[in-house]
């Protein structure tokens, strides 16, 4: 009965969802603990915290050394404290109503 | 007679087109209706002629809804949107909105959603035409604060711009009193017509306020439109001499809280301009090449354009920002929440586009 399929409508791909979770690099970049979803790109991960170190950098090489940044995307908001030359972050989507569950700031 | 509104109906299932056609055909507007089934033709469509209303399913193979919207409202600014969709998370429905769309709906499943459906639309398909304030279409602050003051009303303005805010009072037909966040009587009146958009709200007169603005309703007029004159005058014709920016520049960097102000275009190295750094380049390069990197990083995540990005420092915290070619960094003064500079920098980004 198999051939009936090509009757059956495809089912659409999936719409990607928005990472939720939290991850701890060291100063190198490597990932130590992460909380974020398994499906989640492990490059993606490396990427954020190649981002997050270089700007905790990049800052401090501009005599404006920073502890914490907060990244606001119209539906992401990725916040990031600097530890020992590391980082923890926390990617949260942004609901409409504005509450950002899992935030730090509301932790 | 006015030509009938065009509805383009995005959805990869044929026999839920074919329903919402039908559906669609009951507005009292009369809409003439197109549908497509994929998104890359719905597109196609919009380039080939003008629509009205977008209706767009979210969940569809090859171009998902949010893809389709993100183009649609980079390219067909004008467009109004409405999602129709069976996904109920909330996520989605905030991305939604979050890329502009005018409704977000849950596929109606009952007679009752579809009236209030319809309703929905058609309020949306008049608003093209309907924009404007308490029924006066197409009027301007100048025109319904000439209107309240002919008809010798007592009323209280309150004019929002975004994060700004503004009250102008009106006693008698007069213009008595006027006040934003950081300005009060004749200034702050002037900052309130140079604002290019806003909402208005008519609050009860408060006949026992003072009178400060002395100046007839009509020489205030006259003044501030002179003086909207003026600043356009020079936005048009002389940008090079930066004089304009200088002046905004200058006035931000006296916001409340705020340490420092850098301003940089787009594809240029060296910061436009640049108040209380003594030594500006490193800050513009590091701003430069933060934004840069976190700009990819949001359209990998598909977290939505980025809004602003906050460094909190022992000494001073900072903000940045983009908007249209510019980029901004504001330093903030430490004691400041994360939360309060978020409000600030909105507000002055505000007060450099009025």
């Amino acid at each position: 009965m198999g051939f009936l399929n090509i009757f059956a409508k495809s089912a659409p791909a999936p719409m990607m969802l928005l990472p939720k979770g939290s991850f701890t690099v060291d100063r190198d970049g490597r990932v130590l603990i992460s909380t974020l979803p398994q499906a989640f790109p492990e490059a993606l991960v490396r990427e954020i915290a190649d981002r997050v170190l270089t700007a905790f950098r990049g800052a401090k090489a501009a005599q404006m050394p920073l502890s914490e940044l907060i990244v606001r995307y119209s539906s992401l908001k990725l916040t990031a404290r600097e530890l020992r030359g590391g980082a923890i972050i926390f990617l949260v989507p942004v609901t409409l109503s504005g509450v950002e569950t899992s935030s730090p700031e509301y932790a | 007679m006015s030509a009938p509104p065009k509805i383009l109906l995005l959805d990869d299932d044929q026999d839920l087109l074919d329903l919402y056609r039908e559906i669609l055909k009951q507005l009292p507007s009369r809409p003439e209706i197109f549908t497509s089934s994929t998104g890359m033709r719905a597109l196609a469509m919009l380039e080939s002629e003008p629509f009205t209303l977008l209706v767009c399913d979210l969940n569809m193979p090859r171009m998902d809804g949010l893809q389709v919207l993100s183009i649609v409202r980079r390219k067909f600014p004008e467009l109004r949107t409405v999602v129709l969709t069976s996904v109920l998370d909330e996520q989605f429905r905030s991305r939604a909105y979050a890329l502009g769309v005018d409704l977000f709906w849950q596929k109606p499943s009952s007679e009752r959603e579809i009236q209030q459906f319809l309703q929905s639309v058609e309020s949306v398909i008049g608003r093209d035409g309907n924009a404007g304030f308490r029924g006066m279409q197409s009027k301007s602050l100048v025109d319904i604060i000439q209107l309240e003051c002919i008809s010798r009303n007592s009323t209280v303005l309150r004019i929002t711009n975004g994060p700004l805010t503004g009250k102008v009072w009106i006693q008698d037909g007069e213009v008595i009193d006027s006040a934003t966040d950081e300005l009060g009587g004749e200034p702050a009146f002037q900052r309130i017509l140079g604002w290019k958009t806003g909402n208005f709200e008519s609050l009860p007169a408060e006949p026992g306020r003072p009178r400060v603005i002395m100046n007839s309703y009509q020489g205030l007029l006259l003044e501030s439109a002179q003086a909207i004159d003026e600043a356009q005058g020079v936005a048009d014709g002389a940008p090079a001499n930066g004089s304009d920016t200088s002046h905004k520049t200058a006035t931000l960097s006296r916001f409340p809280g705020a340490e420092f102000i850098l301003v940089l275009k787009a594809g240029v190295d060296q910061p436009s301009e640049a108040r209380g750094l003594e030594n500006p380049q490193p800050v513009a390069d590091w701003v430069k090449q933060t934004l840069g990197q976190f700009r990819a990083l949001g359209e990998k995540l598909q977290g939505g354009p980025l809004q602003q990005l906050q460094g909190l420092g022992s000494h001073r915290h900072v903000a940045l920002a983009p908007r249209d070619d510019l980029d901004f960094c504001v330093g903030w003064e430490h004691n400041l929440s994360a939360g309060k500079i978020s409000e600030s920098m909105k507000k002055v980004l505000a007060l450099w586009g009025s």
